[in-house]
């Protein structure tokens, strides 16, 4: 007989409800807007490091397919461009392949933008929404190079790509991985930093290597260009990812262009631009700060299940 | 590929399996060995590269490590099959194993049985692992049971507790027992720790 069951307890139906409630009054007491924006979506991410789940079939659809989203940065944008102030959203979101532990291929985000902040005012606010969730405690922020330094000993920054590999071969056998520097720092960052965070509590990482900025905003640190943005780790689980937000359209367009040239050097194929993006960026994006948090993890946190599949009502498996 | 191309019939043509199939007992060839996955774990820093951390077994080094993947590589399946079968004689070079439905009979050498042969009693049933249909590896039964050939004579009266000697095995094996027991004796032992259970009456 089909196993028809949830995975989930109904004392963890619950707390996901009491969740939920919790973060709409941090947001209504805030004064940010919630909003909704669509699943599915006509132009997908051209990131070549997340795949989308594509529709292909049904009426609606005409000659083109839609991406379920992977987040809704795009069209939350949109609306930042339009004029919305501050505003956040409770979603869907899905990435092909994701799925273990800590991944599910369809999952809840939580993500919000705040015009005129910084990365640093949303690593605040987003540690004051994780103490009115988790309950109060203390948190730290360190930049990328100082996580490095202290957990691993090289700078991410100067050490040589032979000084990496090195590295990650006293971490674990790379058989034959191959790639660039960015290869070699995302695996000391999962092998090496991350049980390193599993000791320091409630704290952010900011401040990535430039090559690994994504939509945030490039700047100048000790000589080193870095990209404005910051991961959340709690107990080591990698929570949450924020950016100040690149607004530059002409830049945007270059990323784009950067990202489906890898994708093309991958074997991947590249993905169509999303204009509509790309031109509330060239009407005016408000200085802005955004940030996109696993709600699921979050409870995975606030409950003690260390397994998502037995968090969610109905995981991957049992849908 | 081409292997299996041109001698579809005799050399099976393995599936490929990604990283997100990869799931504990699933068997790989890596580096023309193969392997058994024993963990599975999916790691990603937010954004960027996602890994796959696996602990997989060398089956022919008996090796468990942690191998590094990027998502969505993949391996070679490997034709690595368990297989019950009855322990028929060793003739001193090699060890004879049937297939109790077939009568198939597979010869393993002392590499394929390691410690094992130490636990395998003539008609027991094992678990003998295949690779490409000869015998790679050779598990006994958890629980074997054996007769006692040398030990010390038993104690009159020490039937309760306290003490213990070593007895030899019909195999060769050499297992603590109770005092109480004398040889002739045949014993209950858990192949994985080598300890005496209980005495077994004939």
């Amino acid at each position: 007989m089909s196993d028809w069951r949830p995975g989930a307890t109904l004392a963890q139906l619950r707390q996901r409800a009491a969740l939920l409630a919790t973060i709409r009054d941090f947001f209504a007491a805030r004064g940010v807007l919630e909003v909704e924006t669509p699943l599915l979506c006509s132009r997908g991410i051209t990131d070549p490091a997340i795949e989308p789940l594509v529709v292909r079939e049904g009426q609606s659809l005409a000659a083109a397919p839609r991406y379920l989203q992977t987040s809704p940065e795009y069209a939350m944008k949109r609306l930042l461009a339009a004029g919305s102030g501050p505003i956040y959203q409770i979603c869907k979101a899905f990435r092909d392949g994701e799925a273990g532990h800590r991944h599910n291929p369809e999952f809840t985000l939580l993500e919000w933008y705040r015009p005129g902040m910084d990365h640093h005012g949303l690593m605040a606010e987003v540690a004051a929404l994780v103490c009115s969730c988790l309950g109060a405690r203390p948190w730290q922020a360190f930049s990328y190079r100082e996580a490095f330094q202290r957990s691993l000993q090289l700078d991410p920054f100067t050490a040589e790509i032979a000084e990496l590999q090195r590295a990650a071969r006293q971490l674990t056998d790379p058989g034959t991985l191959t790639g660039g520097r960015d290869l070699w720092l995302d695996l000391l960052l999962t092998h090496g930093v991350e049980p390193w965070l599993a000791g320091q509590g409630l704290c952010f990482l900011y401040d990535y290597p430039a090559s690994q900025a994504a939509l945030s905003r490039l700047a100048q640190r000790d000589g080193h260009r870095v990209g404005e943005r910051f991961e959340l780790y709690i107990d080591g689980v990698e929570v949450a990812n924020g950016y100040h937000e690149l607004a530059d359209a002409a830049e945007q367009r270059a990323r784009f262009e950067a990202d489906n040239r890898q994708r093309e050097a991958r074997g991947q194929s590249p993905r169509p631009l999303d204009e509509a993006l790309l031109a509330a960026l060239a009407h005016g994006l408000p200085a802005a700060s955004g940030v996109a948090l696993g709600l699921d993890r979050l409870l995975m946190l606030a409950s003690g299940e260390t397994d998502i599949r037995r968090l969610l009502a109905f995981s991957w498996e049992r849908s | 590929m081409i292997a299996g191309k041109f001698f579809s019939s005799v050399i099976p043509v393995m599936a490929n399996f990604s990283t997100n199939e990869f799931r504990p007992g699933l068997k790989v060839m890596l580096d023309g060995d193969p392997c058994s996955i024993l963990e599975n774990e999916f790691v990603k820093p937010g954004k960027g590269q996602a890994f796959n951390r696996v602990r997989m077994r060398n089956l022919k080094t008996g090796r468990v490590w942690e191998r590094t993947f990027k998502s969505g590589e993949s391996l070679e399946g490997a034709d690595v099959m368990d297989r019950t079968m009855e322990y028929l004689y060793t003739d001193g070079e090699f060890w004879y194993f049937m297939e109790p439905d077939t009568f198939e009979q597979h010869q393993a050498d002392a590499k394929a049985v390691g410690d094992s042969y130490l636990w395998l009693k003539e008609q027991d049933s094992c678990e003998v692992t295949l690779y490409n249909g000869s015998p790679l590896s050779v598990a006994p039964a958890n629980f074997v049971e054996l007769e006692i050939v040398e030990t010390d004579p038993g104690l009159k009266g020490d039937t309760a507790q306290g003490g213990s000697k070593p007895a030899k095995l019909s195999t060769g094996a050499v297992v603590k027992v109770p005092l109480f027991v004398t040889t002739g004796e045949v014993v209950r032992v858990d192949t994985r720790t080598g300890e005496y259970q209980n005495r077994v009456s004939k």
